[in-house]
């Protein structure tokens, strides 16, 4: 997914309107309808199946006794020298090239991938954040000087400076990291900023400034907390985004070096084997596309549920089950719109 | 008139990005230690006096800034550089490999463009029927599918069981379209549509909340109420106007096809600018890197202007300037 199609769909939440109802925050209505959509609760729970099994990975190596590198060359291999499949001598999703337990690397791969997506996310999104809240509000050269260099950032050949970098400093997680991180957080900057020029000159902003806030004060607890919802979303569809991209390079060979067992390394390393053994290259596959397709799912519902105008779309639906939600609204002559502009981005 | 000074000042522009990009490209590489290569040449075993032969002879021993002067002046005089390696000229290699990368490019869009658009403009004029929900789900499969992961269950899943039943018109590899045009497309089919899927994605969705935008402005409806017919209405007053985030997307995603390119060709075996340029910087050949990238940013600048310009030509409100 390309920046400029994310942040095309969190412009389409920026643009709702702030909706206050009988003193619910707008986070309790977006919960509420978040709660509803079968598509994000279900999203939700295999994110938090996933993170358990990753943080249970040393528990299934020490049940299984199969270590993450530890290479079983008569129980693991066929008399051939081929990966033995899934279930045979005790292996449940058979082995790899050189005899290792696959689960307990596709367990363990999900700790890489699961930390790289959310640790390069968190930092992209102080990093765009703080930059775009600064160049929003203070403007001139400052903004001049940091959108300009967002602009290089968005428009650089990502794949070949992470090449370059790996080609000269080895490849190692470290780089991934930097990497990842330095081409996301434009995105985020980008939306931020405009965000902010727009909201700086609201009169609750002008009000503070004459109650002696100073900009900080004013950029952290009065504009910020405006932005959170596009940030949000933003965000939550950048985790999947950073999984392939971490996953793409370690196929590479210029992300996670093996034997660390990245999902991208073991992916890499079946390339030569996938005639005689599918289960090396379907399970982490499978693995790689769930993770990415349930954050991918979260994000849309989070978007959904952000936008009070999807309400409007289940009511004109005549939907029963968001019967709950739809009573929250007045039924104004507006309120059953043929198609808004909430469609977009579904 | 205004389309030539439009030409002439992009032309110009896009001279300037080239170099940009070249000595950008230079300097990161540079700092690659000099022995490294050297070593590679000369082998393992060789004495120090072997390896700074290999260097002078490379003329890696002269101060940066000189070599980079003979570089661009080479560049003046249409001559690339020649390979450290095997002192190919450089651009004998990318003659060699342009065709093969250009099939996957040029395929791989053409399917894209056509699939996207297509579904994009079906889902926006039946929204929320069946076909559109299921290719709402199809889009985010699509999206959350990584280029590689795609390719090889293509490889597992189609190529593998054809190969195996006799049906040998599918193939990974490479073959020139003077074998014929059967067979080119047999070993491109696969690569394009790896390509193409997540592409594909992305122009569904945005196609479609483009013309559902279009299909809501004020001239659509007058257009209806003047009695147009409803396909007329879609296809000749809506898609043209719905089109032009669509195009604007396409140039953003010329530059973002280079890195699909790299992992195509490594998934299907295609010895193309992709997999040689990954092999070039695993082995610090830097001439035949900065080929490429000159290549590879030519490409991105020229594609940019034809978009910009038909971006103009498809909306009236946009002036060529």
């Amino acid at each position: 997914m390309s920046v400029t199609e994310l942040e095309f769909q969190a412009s389409v939440v920026e643009a709702a309107p702030e909706q206050a109802i009988e003193g619910r925050s707008q986070w309790q209505l977006t919960w509420r309808r978040l709660r509803h959509d079968k598509m994000a609760v279900a999203s939700i729970v295999v994110i938090l199946i996933m993170t358990v099994l990753a943080l249970l990975a040393p528990v299934f190596a020490a049940v299984l006794h199969h270590g993450e590198y530890q290479a079983f060359t008569g129980a693991g291999l066929s008399s051939a020298g081929i990966p033995v499949g899934p279930g045979t001598h005790g292996f449940p999703l058979g082995t790899d090239y050189v005899g290792r337990d696959l689960l307990v690397r596709i367990l363990y791969g999900a700790r890489i991938s699961l930390f790289v997506g959310i640790s390069t996310t968190l930092m992209a999104t102080v990093a765009g954040v703080g930059m775009g809240l600064v160049a929003g509000y203070f403007g001139g050269h400052v903004d001049t000087v940091l959108a300009r260099f967002a602009d290089v950032v968005l428009a650089f050949p990502i794949l070949v400076l992470a090449l370059a970098l790996a080609a000269i400093y080895g490849p190692s997680l470290l780089i991934v990291l930097g990497v990842i991180t330095f081409f996301s957080w434009a995105g985020i900057f980008r939306i931020v900023r405009g965000q902010t020029l727009s909201v700086k000159e609201k009169e609750y902003i002008e009000a503070a400034r004459s109650l002696g806030a100073g900009p900080w004060r004013i950029m952290f607890i009065d504009i910020l907390p405006n932005l959170l919802g596009p940030v949000l979303v933003l965000a939550t569809l950048y985790i999947p985004t950073a999984v392939v991209f971490e996953a793409t390079l370690s196929f590479l060979g210029i992300g996670i070096p093996a034997p660390t067992p990245s999902w991208g390394v073991i992916l890499s390393e079946a390339q030569n084997y996938y005639q005689v053994a599918w289960w090396y290259v379907v399970f982490p596959a499978l693995a790689l596309l769930i993770t990415t397709l349930a954050f991918n799912l979260l994000g849309d519902g989070i978007r959904d549920a952000m936008d009070p105008r999807t309400e409007r779309l289940f009511a004109a639906r005549g939907n029963r089950r968001q019967r709950r939600t739809r009573k929250a609204r007045p039924a104004g002559p507006d309120a059953l719109p043929p198609l808004t502009v909430s469609e977009l981005g579904e | 008139m205004a389309l030539t000074r439009f030409l002439i000042r992009r032309i110009l522009t896009g001279i300037v990005v080239l170099w940009v990009v070249a000595t950008a490209t230079f300097f990161l590489f540079f700092f690659r230690p000099v022995d490294s290569v050297a070593r590679q040449l000369a082998g393992r075993a060789a004495s120090p006096q072997v390896i700074n032969e290999v260097i002078r002879r490379l003329g890696l021993d002269q101060p940066i800034l000189v070599q980079y002067w003979h570089f661009l002046g080479n560049i003046v005089h249409g001559n690339l550089g020649y390979s450290y390696y095997n002192g190919e000229p450089v651009k004998t290699i990318i003659a060699q490999d342009l065709p093969i990368t250009a099939s996957v490019v040029v395929g791989a869009m053409v399917l894209w463009l056509v699939v996207g658009l297509l579904v994009g403009i079906l889902s926006a004029t039946r929204a929320r029927s069946t076909f559109d929900r299921v290719s709402t789900v199809g889009v985010l499969a699509g999206l959350s599918m990584p280029t590689f992961v795609l390719g090889e269950l293509l490889i597992i899943a189609v190529f593998v069981p054809l190969n195996q039943h006799g049906f040998s018109w599918i193939q990974t590899g490479y073959a020139p379209l003077s074998e014929g045009l059967i067979p080119w497309m047999g070993h491109m089919i696969l690569p394009w549509i790896t390509l193409a899927a997540v592409q594909a994605a992305v122009y569904t969705r945005l196609s479609r909340g483009s013309l559902i935008d279009t299909l809501g402005e004020d001239y659509i409806r007058t257009a209806r109420s003047k009695g147009m017919s409803e396909r007329r209405v879609v296809y000749r007053h809506g898609l043209r106007a719905a089109l032009t985030p669509v195009v604007s997307q396409l140039g953003i995603d010329i530059g973002v096809l280079l890195g699909g390119v790299l992992v195509v060709e490594q998934v299907f075996g295609l010895s193309g600018l992709g997999q040689d340029s990954v092999q070039a910087i695993d082995t610090g050949n830097l001439p035949v890197i900065l080929g490429f990238v000159l290549v590879a940013s030519l490409f991105v600048v020229v594609a940019n202007i034809i978009v910009d310009a038909a971006y103009a030509l498809l909306d009236p409100r946009v002036r060529i300037s």
